[in-house]
């Protein structure tokens, strides 16, 4: 959808601007938020970059920089912590040869942590876009990433 | 002995969550029914009556929190908000309801909303919560069609709006002032207080800020009776109470059931003991803005008065529980790094202050005096219990005080093993 199109959805009301925010992040196909977009919003909410900079740069979720087809997001709350994500971030920075907040180079994978995802159990939590992984270890993280490598 | 009681999830498993058909076969929405036959303030001294507390962690009593929105200023616009931006280390209830039983928070809402007089509402919920998200839309799509949203609901003079507000990855926006902020589409930094949202909340008007729990027991309270609902749970924490359990435990996961139980049967009935054969070394009850405790509190009563007495906290009902293996240190060092990460950086002692107490942390392994520096991690944090703005800063004197009472001498020898990172 066309930032135009989002926009019209929307009162240029200020507190629509996170809700402006994620469906524009969520249209791009790099999962972010270019400037170009940035001024469009901030000319119709009329509001100044710095206000919307203060947004973006505020929550974990908005990104300014281009993001891979998949957004990983590893829970690194204390529960999982306590049950090993570590081991589980040392793999996917393995197999994606990337480290956290980075990009492979395919634009496929994206890996970023979250604080709790309230998926805790007895193993490690995450989420692949929009979809959660639960019960994770290293083997699985193996077998999960292939499969999207192949999807 | 094992057997759970309830309130919250009592369609849990028996209606599928996107069909308000089902929800209505299970008597849904015919206590807004009810309600709407009584004057809003007999709902208040109901809700008052029934001894609700909030579910999100504070446990402060509901009704009166109700009353207070209602009296602060006669015919004016008013909001209710739901807290839906669960984000309490170890905490997964609200999730559970919002996915299973969508509908029971939309009529607690307006409920609740009937009983103060408001005719909007929003519920704020944090955006990784999609299939909670994704159910909420469709339930408030199919009230609307249906006429339990919109104007002149089942036919009487009440009419309530209802919208989805998302949030955006912050753990600090769960609490009440700077949820307000957020919702108004700004940075997630806190209010000073007072005034309170009950006087001055979303867009300068009255707000009534209730967590997902506790308005699904509007309900309930409502066709049952306050005193139905007084009758359980203890003198002073009434009624029940989801309790997530996590950690090295045989069967991590959700458990309602009435308040005053024991954190043993808890762990040993419900979550079926600690898991390969290992023994119970201690848990954190209430999430990291939480504490400690070791054997010693297992027979204890959950019940807000009765723990805080005992120097504990029930708070969102997290429990997260550790056996021998687990080293304190790094569990209290993850902690301390969750506050960092999440201060939001407005004042000064909570800034600072959580930068400090992880650097005292790594001081801690790499320093001889220990002791010196543990009683330094313990003044900084009350330091900034006394001088912080909001409840974060506020916060990481329980998890601190509580690992140093319970595991002094622990943290001391696990601060010498060589970490292997």
């Amino acid at each position: 959808m066309m930032t135009e199109e989002i926009l019209a959805k929307y009162k240029p009301q200020k507190d629509n601007l996170i809700q402006i925010l994620h469906e524009i992040q969520d249209a791009h196909h790099q999962q972010y938020l270019p400037e170009e977009e940035l001024i469009k919003i901030a000319k119709y909410l009329n509001m100044s970059m710095s206000s919307i900079y203060g947004v973006t740069s505020y929550y974990t979720m908005f990104s300014t920089k281009p993001r891979g087809k998949y957004i990983i997001r590893l829970c690194e709350s204390p529960i999982c912590d306590m049950l090993g994500s570590d081991k589980i971030a040392i793999k996917l920075k393995e197999i994606l040869k990337i480290n956290f907040n980075e990009t492979t180079s395919d634009g496929l994978f994206t890996l970023e942590s979250s604080e709790c995802l309230g998926l805790c159990g007895n193993k490690p939590s995450m989420m692949i876009n929009q979809r959660t992984y639960t019960g994770l270890n290293e083997d699985i993280i193996e077998l999960i990433i292939n499969d999207l490598r192949n999807e | 002995m094992k057997k759970e009681t309830r309130i919250a999830l009592k369609n849990l498993g028996k209606i599928n969550p996107e069909n308000i058909d089902d929800y209505l076969f299970h008597g849904g929405y015919q206590a807004i029914a009810v309600a709407l036959e009584m004057q809003p303030i007999t709902i208040i001294e109901e809700i008052e009556k029934s001894g609700l507390r909030g579910r999100g962690g504070a446990g402060f009593p509901t009704g009166i929190k109700n009353r207070f929105t209602s009296n602060s200023c006669n015919d004016c616009e008013r909001f209710v908000v739901c807290n839906a931006d669960e984000g309490e280390p170890g905490t997964f209830k609200d999730r559970i309801i919002m996915e299973n039983d969508p509908h029971l928070l939309l009529e607690g809402m307006l409920i609740s909303a009937y009983g103060i007089g408001a005719s909007k509402g929003y519920i704020y919920i944090r955006a990784e919560y999609y299939l909670s998200i994704d159910r909420l839309k469709k339930a408030i799509e199919s009230a609307y069609k249906r006429g339990y949203l919109g104007k002149n609901i089942m036919g009487s003079q009440f009419s309530f709006d209802l919208e989805i507000k998302l949030g955006a990855g912050s753990y600090l926006c769960g609490e009440e002032l700077t949820l307000i902020e957020s919702l108004e589409g700004k940075r997630g930094y806190p209010r000073i207080k007072p005034p309170f949202p009950a006087e001055k909340g979303l867009f300068g008007k009255p707000t009534l800020i209730n967590n997902v729990e506790t308005l699904s027991h509007f309900p309930s309270i409502i066709t049952n009776g306050a005193e139905w609902y007084s009758n359980m749970g203890t003198e002073k924490s009434k009624g029940t109470k989801i309790f997530t359990i996590s950690g090295n435990v045989n069967n991590p996961g959700f458990f309602e059931v009435e308040m005053g139980i024991s954190l043993h049967s808890l762990i040993y009935d419900f979550a079926e003991g600690i898991k390969d054969g290992k023994t119970f070394k201690g848990a954190l009850l209430g999430g990291a803005a939480g504490t400690f405790v070791d054997n010693s509190m297992l027979d204890a009563a959950m019940d807000y008065d009765k723990l805080k007495e005992r120097g504990a906290s029930l708070g969102s009902g997290a429990i997260i529980v550790f056996d021998e293996n687990q080293s304190i240190y790094d569990l209290l060092y993850s902690i301390l790094r969750f506050f960092k990460h999440e201060s939001c950086g407005k004042c000064v002692p909570c800034r600072i202050g959580t930068a400090q107490l992880l650097s005292l942390m790594d001081k801690l392994k790499n320093e001889e005096n220990k002791l010196e520096i543990i009683n330094e991690i313990l003044f900084q944090s009350e330091m900034m219990a006394k001088t912080s703005l909001c409840p974060l800063g506020q916060s990481p004197i329980l998890p601190v005080r509580s690992a140093i009472k319970y595991f002094e001498k622990e943290i001391i020898s696990q601060s010498i093993i060589v970490n292997n990172f």
